[in-house]
This record gives structure tokens, sequence and C-alpha cells, in this order.
């Protein structure tokens, strides 16, 4: 259902503001998403300072000076810091992307600004839970359904079909377009948002794969697939620069390929 | 200490503008929605009028009145407006529903085709009429 504000429980206060640091010179103001779940208070938002001079160049870097030197308490998702585990995907400045592969120069406005994954239910602080995501992305099947029988050694594909992949194999499942969508944020119940289609189409143009039929059966329907209304949010904030919409597009002319 | 308050869990705020930035897709998507909208509203004034037409002398009289009066003429330009908009943002539609265009650098320059283009198609219309 289209929603334009917060429940009650979700509304934002202010949050505490943490001392500057001592005879920094180069100083930025991040405003942080705070939650605890064991103090039943509404979320705020807390106001850090960071020593830019002496901070890495990522917003993942700032966000662990933080915790390491100012408050240990504040909580989010982070393991490679490469851009390829895809847990520290935040909404940043206003967009979701990585905070590890998104450069704190390139935040438009002079305060960063961070809050977990829009219209998602906070575990903590910036974590978000994502258990309806995944299970969205498992109902879409994940993997290879053949019929035919086990070749011997492998599932042959020649470099041409291989190549259809290119731009699909790649997404990391951070939820960063999923969580980007109106149409995900409003229908999210039901519509899979466009990590699970992306995911869908790289099986069906698999040329491996044989339950294509079945697979864009399980799609045909009014909310799963068809509450994409090309918005693009997706694409745009794709941070490994994937198109979601394009994935989405292609599902969608299968469909009315194989009615006419 | 597992998924202690599941249940009880406050919604990420994710309202566009405020959270979220407006982007030319998304403000192009919506503009779309509006001006859908708005037509329905602009096809019943005409039905009105024409209705009046078809009823008296003097109920038409009175709604030509309203029509063409300066708010009746700015929501009539609005409208034009509106429906060079949607007609210009259905066209970039049927684009993208053969799944071409949706590149984000192509997707904005035909966004701001349609942006433009409405507003200069808007303006022939009021010229020519």
């Amino acid at each position: 259902m289209v929603q334009f504000s917060l429940p009650k429980n979700s509304r934002i206060t202010t949050g505490k503001t943490w001392p500057k640091p001592e005879g920094a010179k180069n100083v930025r103001t991040f405003k942080i998403y705070r939650w605890d779940p064991d103090t039943g208070e509404n979320p705020r938002v807390d106001t850090y300072f960071l020593d830019m001079d002496k901070c890495g160049p990522m917003v993942l870097d700032a966000l662990i000076k933080i915790k390491n030197e100012i408050d240990p308490t504040l909580t989010f998702r982070r393991s490679c810091r490469e851009g390829i585990c895809g847990s520290c995907a935040m909404n940043i400045d206003g967009h979701n992307t990585l905070a590890c592969i998104f450069g704190l120069d390139e935040v438009k406005k002079s305060e960063v600004t961070i809050y977990p994954l829009p219209h998602m239910p906070v575990v903590k602080d910036l974590i978000p839970d994502l258990t309806h995501f995944y299970a969205q992305h498992a109902s879409i099947m994940p993997w290879l359904e053949t019929k035919t029988n086990r070749p011997a050694k492998e599932w042959r594909q020649s470099i041409e079909d291989r190549k259809k992949l290119d731009g699909l194999y790649e997404c990391v499942m951070c939820a960063s377009c999923s969580t980007s969508c109106p149409s995900y944020w409003w229908n999210g119940d039901r519509y899979l948002g466009p990590a699970a289609l992306l995911h869908a189409y790289r099986w069906i143009i698999d040329s491996r794969d044989e339950a294509t039929g079945e697979r864009l059966d399980g799609l045909e329907d009014p909310f799963k697939l068809y509450r994409c209304h090309t918005i693009m949010n997706c694409t745009r904030t794709c941070p490994k620069g994937l198109n979601p919409a394009k994935a989405i597009a292609e599902i969608k002319k299968m469909m009315v390929e194989r009615a006419v | 200490m597992a998924d202690v308050n599941r249940g009880n869990r406050p919604l990420s705020p994710f309202m566009l503008g405020k959270y979220y930035r407006f982007q030319l897709n998304s403000v192009t998507s919506i503009l779309n929605r509006i001006t859908g909208n708005a037509m329905i509203v602009a096809a019943l004034l005409i039905a009105w009028w024409f209705l009046a037409a078809a009823t008296a002398p003097e109920y038409y009289a009175f709604v030509d009145w309203v029509i063409t009066s300066w708010l009746g003429d700015l929501v009539m330009f609005l409208s034009v407006l509106g429906m060079w908009y949607h007609l210009l943002a259905g066209i970039r539609h049927l684009i993208w529903e053969n799944a071409k265009g949706l590149d984000i650098s192509t997707s904005d320059k035909m966004g701001w085709a349609a942006l433009i283009g409405s507003v200069v198609l808007t303006l022939i219309t009021v010229a020519v009429i």
C-alpha cells in the first residue's frame, strides 16, 4: 500500500551529539541513524564529528573509525571491504550504495547522512532485516533446473550463451536496488523487487536451464513481476553498475512473446 | 541474544526527497502518474462543459464562464501541458517495453526530452489556438 509517512514507533527523534575531536582542522559531520532494540525507544539520529585528516577514504572507513574511537555501540554489517560481499549496503547521502566502495569525496553534502536501507524492518542501527528479501530470492529458484540426463562431465555452454549472463551474475544481493524502489516499498510483500527479478532473468536466459516455461509461469502475476513501473531507481543505485530494470523489461518482453 | 525484537522493529525511513533523493528517473515517473490522473479531472471538466451545452443556454453560459475564466484557463493550460507530457512519457514507456533505452544515460536523455518537449509543444499549442 502507498505510504508517505513512518509508523509511530519508527519516527525519528534527535539523538546524541558526540564530542568533536580535539585539535582537528578538517572536521566532517556524520548524521547516523540509531535504533537500540533493548531500550524500546524510537529511532534517533546521532551526530558524530571526525577528523578527516585521520580517516580513510571510504564511508566504511568513517563508520569503522567511529565504532573504534568514539562509540563502540554503533552497529552495522561489513565484511569484505571491496564491494563483493554486499554486507555494508546502506542509504548514504540519500541513495543506496555499499559503504565500502562509496568514497567520502563522492558525498555531495558537507554533512554525511547514513540510514539503513529504506523501508525495511530494522534489527539494530544500520542493520535491516533481510529475511523476506532472501525468501523472495529463494522463490525464483536460483539454481540450474534440468530435465535431461546428467552429462558425463559437465553442462556445456557456448561462449555466446555464456556472454548473456554478463551483467547478471555479478549481483551480490546487497538489496540496494530493491530497497530503492518505491514499488518495492509499497508492495514489497508481494512484488519480488529488482534483485530477485534480475536473478530470475539470469536463470531464464541461461542456455543450460530447462525450466524457462515454469520460471515464466511462476512470474506471471500482477504483483510478483508487474509491479515494476520502470521507475529505474534500481539501475541508478546499483553499486555494481548492473541493470535490473533492463532484466525486468526482458522478462516482460518474453511474457508477451510467448503469448502472441 | 538472537532476534529479540521481531514484531516491534521500526521501519527504516524511505520518503522521497527527505530520505531518498529525487532523481530524474523517479521525478519523471511520478509526473507521469500525476499528469495521468490530472487528465481524468480535465476530461470530466470538458464533459461537464458539453453536457451543459446540451442542457440549457443559461446553464451553458454559467459553465462556459467557469471554464473560460482565468482559473479555467489556467486549468486548461496545465491540462495541455500534462497531456503533452503524458504522451511523450508514454512514448518513452513504449520504447522501454521493447527492452530498449534502459541504460541510465539514454533514459535520462529521453526524460529531459519529455520534460522540455512537453513545454515546447504546449507553447506551440497555445500559439496555434
